[in-house]
């Protein structure tokens, strides 16, 4: 004899749960391995001793026996006549419980039966995943399709249908068919590629794990890392998937074992795994941070990922300190600007490259001492006549191939060049034995590893929104693109043509 | 007799959880309301009928007798024998399943008490949601994250 017993949390209230459980002949319109049932000679479905004949897609055929059923204790249980599987004995009950502070339902099922020796592995598996887990997430999808207001499943025909194979492949994004499971907009890569790969589409939203909070999105920030991630030179996104890693949005619905979560809380985040360019989405919630009514969610999806990012790369990569010389590149982009204010707040001298004449103005105005427009003028030989030929102390530079060399020459011995990121491309292989001319010091910093737990995060968040709050930084109000505008804030980013952070809208 | 019925999921195995809560003596531990408890006349925290006294961190005294504890079933019975609460018949079960999606645990609490009819509402309420919901939130809090 062997025992199987499975057991889940299902996020819905008990009766809502129970009321498709109960019925007994009801199964062939959730459990994906049923095509078709019907109880023999008429009897109702609730009647203890009703015997349930149904066909699987498979095509094999089975009789169950309704033995017990409590509308008290929401328990049933069935006992199997015939089958095409050695499940001799086979006695199943399930029984649903409510889990009282999250209105959400647990349910148990479990069955006792003889299986011959040499196919009992095979046998316990099937049940426990074939046959109840599946059930599980088949009531899961049921229960989301009809919250989200699209149709459910009519009834199948009471006809014998023709066995039709079970397909199960899984995609890390599955492309929505009608009338399948609930489903969102989401900006998909299906290819490596150019922006044109960022192609809107209908996806599936799978139901929420237990583990995870359900996020509706308001506004969604763009970073370089999505252009990383489009072009697979991080492979933080495997295709097809949904890149983006930064929005804020209100929280719809929290799993059963979230802490500190509800529906309503305005958030937002700044962390992987990818999955922000979508009107909604679910994730674990432990790098979700709680937005305060005076920080806007247009300043937290443009702010945060920077925000956080001069945070650690100011205090923790490099600790920046009054008198410092501070080089900075692409000084009028969305983490230039955050680095221009932060660094001369903590009272550094600023020195920052822009590419043009009118982001030197914006960069002026955020308070930069000395602003080099490198298109017109070498931004090494700059450094130097502005340090009175010492160079910077520190330089922070994400543009990567087109500075990499002049940022190592404008540095002062023992100068220290953070190479935060590859804008015009990778840097290539560098000889260290040349560092040693200057004593020089570099460091290639990952986000991950500064903010992948909430203790490593906290402090960089609750810095960066102080810093806001006193009016230390400010964050510009980014540019808009709809959702589905995506490959054109990807194009502008890339061709450098903008100033400040930039936004998708997922409502047009 | 009324009823009272509060339950919640504990992120953590039902193993972990009953280690800390099968001790009848341990409240002080985990429930954040209850100051310090005593089992008396010497007796073990696991022989069945041993009386707990412990005090509220508002000062309330509670005496409570162990009525039921199985190691198989995960679950533990007792009755108040004094409270502040005037309550009668008072007998009170918490049991955890296991939820072998993820590992982790159904943590259910229940009680039947008789009391006088216009305490009823409140009654429900301070058990409910002041001891028993306090409590597993604060199981939730320690075995989270």
């Amino acid at each position: 004899m062997v025992k199987v017993c499975q057991s889940t949390i299902i996020e819905a209230p008990v009766d809502e749960v129970w009321s498709i459980l109960r019925d007994f002949n009801g199964h062939d319109r959730w459990h994906p391995a049923i095509a078709f049932s019907e109880i023999e000679g008429g009897e109702p479905v609730d009647a203890v001793g009703a015997v349930r004949h149904f066909r699987l897609n498979d095509g094999g055929e089975l009789r169950e026996q309704l033995l017990a059923l409590s509308d008290k204790d929401r328990r049933l249980s069935y006992c199997l006549l015939e089958a095409p599987l050695p499940l001799m004995g086979y006695v199943a009950s399930l029984r649903l419980k409510p889990v009282t502070d999250t209105n959400a339902t647990f349910w148990e099922w479990r069955s006792k039966f003889n299986p011959p020796a040499h196919r009992r592995d095979e046998l316990v598996r099937l049940v426990s995943e074939g046959i109840y887990q599946a059930g599980f997430a088949a009531v899961r999808n049921l229960l989301l399709r009809g919250r989200v207001g699209s149709p459910v499943e009519t009834r199948p025909p009471r006809v014998i249908i023709e066995p039709t194979p079970s397909v199960n492949v899984r995609h890390s994004v599955s492309m929505a068919a009608p009338g399948q499971a609930a489903t969102t907009r989401a900006i998909v890569v299906e290819r490596y590629g150019g922006p044109e790969e960022l192609q809107l589409r209908e996806i599936e939203l799978p139901p929420m794990g237990l583990n995870e909070v359900r996020i509706r999105h308001t506004v969604i920030g763009v970073n370089f890392i999505d252009v990383y991630c489009r072009t697979g030179f991080f492979d933080l996104l495997q295709p097809p998937g949904v890149p983006g890693m930064e929005a804020a949005g209100i929280i719809e619905a929290v799993g059963s074992a979230v802490l500190g979560f509800a529906a309503g809380d305005r958030v937002a985040y700044a962390c992987p795994p990818v999955g922000a360019y979508s009107e909604r989405r679910n994730m674990a919630p432990e790098l979700l941070v709680h937005l305060s009514d005076d920080i806007a969610d247009e300043i937290a999806a443009a702010g945060l990922l920077k925000g956080v990012s001069a945070s650690f790369l100011l205090h923790d990569v490099h600790a920046v300190k009054p008198g410092d010389v501070v080089l900075i590149h692409a000084a009028a982009g969305g983490i230039g600007q955050l680095l221009v204010q932060w660094a001369r707040h903590l009272g550094a001298t600023v020195i920052a490259t822009v590419s043009s004449d009118d982001k030197a103005r914006v960069v002026e105005r955020l308070g930069a001492h000395h602003v080099i427009v490198y298109s017109r003028e070498n931004f090494t030989d700059a450094v130097m006549r502005l340090t009175g030929g010492k160079g910077a102390g520190v330089a922070y530079d994400a543009v990567g191939n087109d500075t990499f060399a002049g940022s190592l020459a404008a540095l002062a011995v023992r100068g220290h060049l953070v190479s935060f990121g590859q804008a015009s491309g990778p840097i290539g292989n560098w000889d260290i034995g040349r560092f040693a001319s200057k004593s020089l010091t570099i460091s290639r910093p990952n986000y991950a590893h500064y903010t992948d737990t909430p203790e490593k995060l906290a402090p960089h968040v609750a810095r960066f929104f102080q810093a806001l709050r006193q009016g230390v930084v400010r964050v510009e109000a980014p540019t808009r693109y709809t959702l589905a505008n995506a490959a054109d804030a990807h194009r502008d980013l890339e061709s450098r043509r903008t100033t400040g952070a930039l936004v998708l809208l997922p409502k047009p | 007799m009324t009823k009272v019925y509060v339950s919640s999921v504990i992120p953590a195995p039902a193993a972990e959880v009953w280690k800390l809560v099968r001790n009848f003596n341990a409240l002080p531990s985990w429930a954040p309301f209850v100051a310090e408890s005593r089992i008396e006349q010497n007796a073990q925290a696991d022989q069945i009928g041993c009386i707990r006294s412990f005090t509220l961190k508002d000062g309330g005294r509670i005496r409570e007798r162990l009525l039921a504890l199985s190691d198989y079933d995960l679950s533990c019975s007792y009755a108040i024998l004094e409270s502040p609460m005037a309550v009668e018949n008072y007998v009170a079960t918490l049991s955890l399943t296991p939820i072998t999606d993820g590992n982790l645990t159904l943590a259910e609490w229940q009680a039947e008490f008789d009391c006088a009819p216009d305490r009823e509402a409140s009654l429900m309420h301070q058990i409910g949601h002041g001891v028993f919901q306090t409590a597993l939130t604060a199981l939730k809090h320690r075995f989270g994250r």
